[in-house]
């Protein structure tokens, strides 16, 4: 579904990204773990097209997309969670969803918000407060529910369980799981190395800017140098 | 109330509302991009003289108008897409230099499109005098407040109850977000430019028939309207509203009661002193960590 090609990305002239491989088949959940500063959110922004890349390919269903434009990504099914949730604070919780389908019409959104709503109730209960009154596992919530009002085919979650309590970490990875379930390619970048590679079918280690491990789920978890880097085993 | 105070305050209202859709076109487009587009006085010029033209030509006074607006529109979105979208890497200061080019460029075009004469535009309907609980107030005037106030019931239905307005403003809230559901960003600020010049060739069509206007007027129609928006709070519609208003009524009430020869130092001063006092601006939410 997506291949990602030598693809690399830089801060004027500091390189964030040397030369990326990696892919994610349709359906599939595949983790990216790495210290802070690796490079995990610049990936995840390039693949999202918010990030200029000075080198490499995107490949989606085919198709190039190196240096298609955010929108048309998201047209495509590309639909990306950002760190920090990043909420239109003073829109109200519903005018968020709705803006989340933008790209689609209204009457495929408004039977995409139903099931956002079934799946998050105290979103449909707070529709009408401010996103930036919402406590920190909610906005998480309305920014996860916000990609999916784009219908997304393949979802990059950026840190989704960053800052939350252990209950909502648990409820955002089990919510994961069950798009999964749902026949949604994942690619899920999290601190929570252990929790994320659990969830896995496959995953992808990655080093200031490089990809220096690669392998199930299963196999990252049982590696001895990422039990220590990244496990403190 | 006296005669001579609903007098002043009569004008005070019509030029407000003149203010109030300048300062509508420099907060859109501040939203979408944080840029304060100094050419918006040009749009207002603009506006002005092709009508006095396209009337000079034989057109209806309708028609001339609507051409008039459209043709300010191309100019805007000529704007966007020649100088601003070509540098959108830039920093907002150069962005904003490039205003200020455009706007000297603009007013030299139409120095030598036109000419450095003023022009009068024929009023709507009339300049019989309307009297007015003792105050009289010309037909024109009713025709600036009228179109005002639904242009201004358009923009915030627009604003607030369509999906595409509410994309504008998500844009101005988080500019990554509304990347990321898939709102064009480019597209946005060309809007953002279309509709601010839009704007900027009502006013200047309706204040034509009571102020005249020349290939200059919008040196201080500009700066008025700008001054109105930061007043307001930049980047709040009702701010700018209410902004544009108070700064009208302020200059007519100085005008009446003081000098008209110190109207603009009242105005300006006090609209100083207003913005030391809340740097946000009236009703401003957030140009404070903006700037
Ligand atoms: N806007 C920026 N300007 C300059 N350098 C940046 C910028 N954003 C990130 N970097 C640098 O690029 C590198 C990769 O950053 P990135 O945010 O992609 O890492 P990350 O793996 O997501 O880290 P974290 O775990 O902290 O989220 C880091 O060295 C970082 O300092
Ligand atoms: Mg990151």
């Amino acid at each position: 579904m997506l291949e990602v090609s030598a693809l690399e990305s830089r801060y004027g002239r500091i390189p964030a990204l040397k030369g990326i491989d990696l892919a994610v088949r349709a359906g599939e959940l595949v983790a990216l773990v790495g210290a802070n500063g690796a490079g995990k959110t610049t990936l995840l922004r390039a693949l999202s097209g918010v990030q200029r890349v000075s080198g490499g390919r995107v490949r989606y269903e085919g198709a190039d997309i190196t240096n298609a434009p955010p929108e048309r990504r998201v047209r495509l099914g590309i639909v990306q969670v950002p760190e920090g949730r990043q909420v239109f604070g003073p829109l109200s919780v519903e005018d968020n969803l709705r803006l989340g389908g933008y790209t689609r019409r209204a009457a495929e959104s408004a039977s995409t918000l139903e099931r956002v709503y079934a799946m998050f109730p105290v979103l449909r209960q707070r529709r009408q407060a401010p996103a930036g009154t919402l406590s920190g596992g909610q906005q998480q919530m309305l920014a996860i529910s916000r990609a999916l009002m784009a219908r997304p085919r393949l979802l990059l979650l950026d840190e989704p369980s960053m800052g939350l309590a252990p209950r909502l970490v648990e409820e955002i990875f089990a919510c994961v799981q069950g798009l999964r379930a749902a026949d949604t390619a994942i690619f899920l970048v999290d601190q929570n190395a252990r929790a994320a590679l659990a969830i896995a079918d496959r995953g992808y280690v990655l080093e200031t800017g490089r990809i220096v491990l690669a392998g199930s789920g299963a196999e990252l978890l049982a590696d001895a140098s990422v039990q220590a880097a990244y496990l403190g085993l | 109330m006296s005669p001579q105070l609903l007098q002043y305050l009569l004008s005070g209202l019509t030029v407000g509302a003149i203010y109030a859709l300048v300062a509508l076109g420099f907060s859109i487009i501040y939203n979408a991009s944080n840029v304060i587009n100094f050419a918006q006085g040009e749009f207002v010029m603009i506006g002005g003289m092709t009508t006095v033209s396209l009337i000079a030509a034989g057109l209806p006074l309708a028609l001339a108008a609507l051409l008039a607006i459209a043709a300010t529109t191309l100019v805007g979105l000529a704007l966007e897409k020649l100088a601003v979208e070509r540098v959108r890497s830039e920093s907002v200061v150069t962005l904003i230099i490039i205003t200020i080019g455009a706007s000297i460029l603009l007013r030299g075009l139409a120095s030598l499109v036109w000419d450095k004469n003023l022009h009068a535009l024929p009023a709507f309907s009339g300049e019989r005098p309307i009297a007015l609980g003792g105050a009289t107030i010309v037909p024109q005037s009713l025709w600036v407040v009228g179109v005002t106030l639904v242009v201004v019931a358009a923009l915030w239905w627009f604003f607030n109850r369509t999906l595409h307005g509410k994309a504008m403003l998500a844009t101005s809230h988080n500019r990554l977000a509304a990347q990321l559901v898939g709102i064009s960003v480019r597209r946005v600020l060309l809007v953002s430019f279309g509709l601010s010049a839009a704007l900027g060739a009502l006013a200047g069509i309706l204040i034509a028939p009571i102020t005249f206007t020349a290939w200059d007027v919008g040196v201080m129609l500009g700066l008025k309207g700008f001054a109105a928006a930061v007043l307001g709070g930049l980047g709040s519609g009702p701010g700018a509203v209410i902004g544009g208003l108070a700064l009208g009524l302020l200059e007519a009430l100085s005008a009446g009661y003081v000098s008209s020869a110190y109207k603009d130092v009242i105005a300006f001063g006090i609209m100083l002193a207003v913005l030391v006092l809340m740097p946000g601006g009236l009703l401003g939410r957030r140009s404070v960590e903006r700037v």
